[in-house]
């Protein structure tokens, strides 16, 4: 029962984060199809940093809780500390075990951003 | 139908999760399977395991007869006049596949079409779409109505004399709608009379009687898994006059009549399709399957079916922010309900449902494109069997009215 915290489903509700950006270095888009699940992201870098995130998409509480939760955690860290993340992380954010099935629903938002990060580095070289 | 006692032969109902018994809604991805089944696919293993059609010895000679008297078996039910028409592959997806490699082999050429439809399962659909190219047929498919039902109407425009191969589900596995099988054949052999016809039966065999033969079509497939058989068997029907079309599938032992340095001599229909030791127990519990299905009678099967959908509907009208795909008159369709709930994504219903071990299906069900064409990225659904009983429709409501409270 765990799964549907009240922070989860505040996050689900009101996602922070959920838009667009002015200013950006890189837009990715991402999903697991079979579910029905997209997240895109634009994302902002600066001096090897995460200067801004913005997230659309559609899908499940978990994974826009997840990437919710995520890019208001990742905002003006460093590009080397969120590609050294792994989805144990983001699992953090959910506070119990999920299924199998579940898993990537949470780890969705992770892998669009690190995707995102690996190709915004190509960008500004 | 004494669905009581019925329930008494699925040793799996009998099993606790967290204390609370299963709530089995997902019977059109798999059924559940009668203990009669699971003992007679236990008797091979048992009491005559052998080789088929290679012993001279008894239990080999008992197996091949078991084996060989499914095909009979399989051959009445469906209303086949030959028992030679049935070939047992893995499922319907080896069915339809065996028949596309054949066909596109054997029988397509450059500048043919081959028709599908867009509200077909995957199976139905990749297989032309990935081939077609590679043997420079044309692929081309039928869309559907608001309803969620195939748009016979502009069957016509995309149906040509070109049309060498034209499939199409008799249920949907999505929308449920039962499709007119036998008009729908005619109007295509009136635009294509060589045309080779294949129904997937997959969701319209547990549920109802199926004439292959009054049908019209060249081809049936389904499998024995959502039909209380055992997981690994499907069937492929192909009718006599047309299985000559066909080139072989898989090359092997059991198809052979004779192998040469330089060539080779093969067996007739349906031996010719069915390459290598087959899952020959599972065959025979498939028979089992069927036998049990017959003595229930497939019009009960389908009377039980169309009042459990009119009690599931009863309960859906009180929900305005639930919509359901598919026609809402419960005898046009199937025993599936696909539905979508405003605000809520179909995982969060599937998991929440869980809590008390009710099972859905959620996602798209191997129906992407019939996803697409409504508009929606996903679906919840459930659907039905003859060990489904109303309490169970009651217990799923209640799960529902939490989903929404979680979410409220
Ligand atoms: C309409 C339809 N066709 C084909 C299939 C594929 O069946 P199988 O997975 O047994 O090959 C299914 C099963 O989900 C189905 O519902």
């Amino acid at each position: 029962m765990d799964l549907y915290r009240e922070i989860v489903l505040d996050h689900y509700k009101h996602p922070r984060n959920f838009g667009n950006l002015a200013k950006k270095t890189i837009t990715i888009e991402d999903g697991n199809v079979t579910c029905g699940d997209t997240i895109e992201m634009d994302v902002l870098m600066k001096n090897g940093m995460v200067e801004d995130i913005a997230f659309r998409g559609i899908g499940c509480a978990i994974s826009i809780s997840s990437a919710s939760m995520l890019t208001e955690e990742m905002k003006g860290k460093s590009v080397n500390e969120v590609m050294a993340l792994s989805a144990d992380h983001v699992f953090k954010y959910f506070g119990t075990t999920l299924t199998p099935s579940r898993t990537k629903c949470a780890v969705l938002s992770l892998e669009v951003l690190q995707k995102a990060l690996v190709q915004g580095k190509e960008r500004l070289k | 139908m004494d669905v009581t006692s019925i329930r008494k032969d699925f040793p799996q109902l009998t099993r606790f999760i967290r204390n609370k018994p299963i709530v089995y809604l997902d019977s059109a991805a798999t059924s559940l399977k009668p203990i009669q089944v699971l003992e007679k696919e236990d008797e091979y293993y048992k009491k005559y395991c052998a080789n088929i059609f290679r012993g001279i010895y008894d239990i080999s000679e008992e197996a091949t007869a078991e084996y060989e008297a499914v095909r009979e078996i399989t051959k009445n039910f469906f209303h086949s006049n030959d028992a030679n028409e049935i070939i047992f592959t893995r499922n319907t997806t080896e069915s339809l596949n065996l028949l596309a490699y054949s066909l596109y082999r054997g029988y397509l050429h450059k500048g043919d079409e081959v028709v599908s439809t867009i509200l077909e399962h995957h199976s139905n659909f990749v297989p032309w779409q990935q081939l077609s190219p590679e043997y420079g047929v044309v692929f081309n498919y039928i869309g559907v109505t608001n309803e969620g039902e195939l748009d016979v109407q502009s069957l016509s425009k995309v149906v040509t004399a070109k049309t060498k191969v034209f499939t199409f589900t008799a249920v949907s596995n999505v929308s449920g709608a039962i499709a007119d099988v036998y008009d729908i054949v005619k109007r295509v052999r009136k635009i294509s009379p060589s045309c080779f016809i294949i129904v997937d039966a997959a969701q319209a065999a547990p549920h109802m009687e199926i004439h292959v033969s009054g049908w019209g079509a060249d081809a049936v497939a389904c499998s024995s898994h959502k039909m209380l058989g055992p997981t690994g068997i499907g069937v492929l029907w192909v009718s006599a006059r047309s299985s000559g079309h066909l080139k072989p599938f898989l090359y092997g032992g059991e198809m052979i009549k004779a192998v040469y340095k330089d060539r080779s001599e093969f067996k007739e229909m349906p031996h010719l399709f069915e390459a290598g030791t087959p899952h020959i127990a599972g065959v025979i519990g498939f028979g089992k399957a069927i036998e049990y299905l017959e003595k229930i009678g497939m019009e009960k099967i389908r009377r039980h079916e169309v009042d459990i959908l009119s009690y599931a509907f009863s309960k859906f009208s009180k929900y305005k922010d639930i919509t359901i795909i598919g026609p809402k008159d419960p005898r046009k369709r199937g025993g599936v309900i696909a539905f979508t709930v405003k605000g809520i994504h179909s995982h969060d219903v599937a998991q929440i449902l869980n809590e008390d071990n009710i099972c859905i299906r959620a996602g798209n069900h191997c129906a992407m494109p019939f996803h697409t064409a409504l508009n929606i990225p996903s679906s919840a659904r459930i659907s039905f069997y003859i060990y489904t009983t109303r309490d169970d429709i009651d217990t799923f409501f209640r799960g529902i009215d939490r989903v929404k409270k979680v979410f409220s």
